[in-house]
């Protein structure tokens, strides 16, 4: 099951590819910057979906006890993080081509970076935590007060925005680009399907992983 | 509701017996404020719009020097042992701790204003302010109690509560710092409103929350 998932996901990564940097046409404004949108969109999506499933998870492990749960969460955390940090870089580049900014404060910006913040605290709290349910229901609790969170961050940051922008930095309504041909909008949904199959192919297999780790470990301590 | 005002009363005494908290921690905040000062020296004309930024800076990391107080003196002379055999609820102790930073914090903020008004020549007793400061005080124990309590088994726990508080706080020092700034600017009630009511909303939300989860991290 799993290597069909990752042979379809890599057949459809490289029609992907072809479709985003090649087939696309480019756009009125951004030229051929657009093409960063669809890998950093995916990108986005992808890191928000994985720290859903954090929020779900640590609900379930809270309330069921079952280590499944647990070790789900903290699988999706470590993905969610690193889509996370992507969603970054990428988001930076494409600011710099959209914006001439590589940075602005705007809602959106900053609730991804507080959103970073929150989740890189999550998986340091699992290195330092004591090991076993302990820490497991640490990061649980971290788990659904971080997701709480975020919509809150975003909410009071575009509070914020009320006022005057700086001139240059634009909000994002202002400098909304528009998917103009209906290949743009393929294209993208296209790479939201792909990213979507990668993040699936990751957890499973980052979730096998954690399974085997706990495995062993329970092995070695019979043994000790 | 017994057992609550009793945790608190034995937090206060302790406090009013030993002054560990609440004086260390006021010394912090004031020397935070002092180099801000300095560091900000250059720019006198700035001052006005970056007060209340500097301000609630200190207050955030003078808070989270306090809150990581309330729970190691319970661990270190065996007090948390005592409240977890108590036979209350542990959203209980909870609310019990979560009261008692709130007051420490409360009072070491009611110090600093002051001395920050007369530093930055600016007046900071305003009404808004204050309202703005109690719910503001409010949202950071509520989310820094659990944290405090789930950095006290963590290594490296000096780093891991301003790791894991401060993101979470984002919405209340910004709302804190708008409504403040508002407030210096001569606005009336209106301007500071909205983020009166993200700060409200911010409390309740996360003592709930935080009532909620606290057993769980207490459980040993």
């Amino acid at each position: 099951m799993l290597s069909y998932l990752i042979v379809l996901g890599g057949a459809l990564m490289v029609a992907n590819l072809f479709l985003s940097l090649v087939w696309s046409p480019p756009d009125v404004n951004l030229t051929e910057g657009v093409r960063i949108f669809y890998f950093h969109a995916p990108v986005a999506w992808v890191s928000f979906l994985a720290f859903f499933i954090v929020f779900v998870a640590s609900i379930l492990y809270l309330t069921r006890k079952e280590q499944r749960w647990d070790l789900l969460a903290n699988a999706s955390a470590e993905i969610g993080v690193l889509f996370a940090t992507l969603m970054l870089i990428s988001g930076s580049l494409f600011a710099r081509i959209a914006w001439n900014v590589w940075w602005t404060w705007d809602p959106r910006l900053t609730t991804a970076l507080i959103l970073w913040f929150i989740y890189v605290g999550y998986l340091m709290l699992r290195a330092y935590a004591p090991q076993g349910a302990q820490g497991a229901r640490y990061a649980a609790v971290l788990g659904i007060i971080g997701f709480v969170d975020v919509p809150i961050v975003y909410f009071s940051v575009r509070l914020r925005t009320l006022h005057p922008r700086p001139i240059g930095t634009g909000g994002a309504e202002a400098d909304t680009f528009n998917l103009a041909s209906p290949e743009m909008v393929i294209t993208l949904v296209l790479s939201v399907l792909t990213f979507t199959l990668l993040f699936a192919a990751l957890l499973w297999l980052r979730y096998r992983m954690k399974e085997v780790e706990e495995a062993t470990e329970r092995i070695r301590r019979d043994y000790a | 509701m017994r057992a609550l005002l009793s945790i608190l009363w034995k937090d206060l005494l302790l406090e009013i017996r030993t002054k560990e908290t609440v004086t260390p921690v006021l010394v912090f905040a004031l020397l935070v404020v002092v180099i801000f000062d300095f560091a900000l020296e250059p720019r006198r004309d700035l001052i006005v719009t970056v007060a209340p930024g500097v301000l609630w800076a200190s207050i955030t990391f003078a808070g989270v020097l306090g809150l990581s107080r309330t729970f190691t003196l319970e661990q270190e002379r065996g007090g948390l042992q005592g409240l977890m055999l108590a036979p209350i609820g542990r959203e209980v102790i909870y609310l019990g701790k979560f009261l008692s930073s709130f007051i420490f914090m409360l009072a070491v903020e009611a110090a600093i204003l002051p001395v920050f008004s007369a530093i930055f020549n600016l007046p900071f007793f305003l009404p808004q302010v204050w309202v703005q400061a109690i719910l503001a005080t409010l949202g950071y124990a509520a989310v820094g109690t659990v944290f405090a309590a789930m950095s006290l088994n963590t290594r490296a726990r000096d780093i891991m509560l301003p790791v894991l508080f401060f993101p979470i706080v984002v919405p209340v020092l910004m709302a804190a710092v708008e409504g403040t700034s508002a407030a210096l600017r001569g606005e009336s009630w209106s301007g500071a409103l909205r983020w009166i009511q993200l700060t409200a909303a911010f409390d309740i939300i996360f003592t709930v929350l935080g009532a909620m989860t606290f057993g769980l991290v207490l459980k040993e």
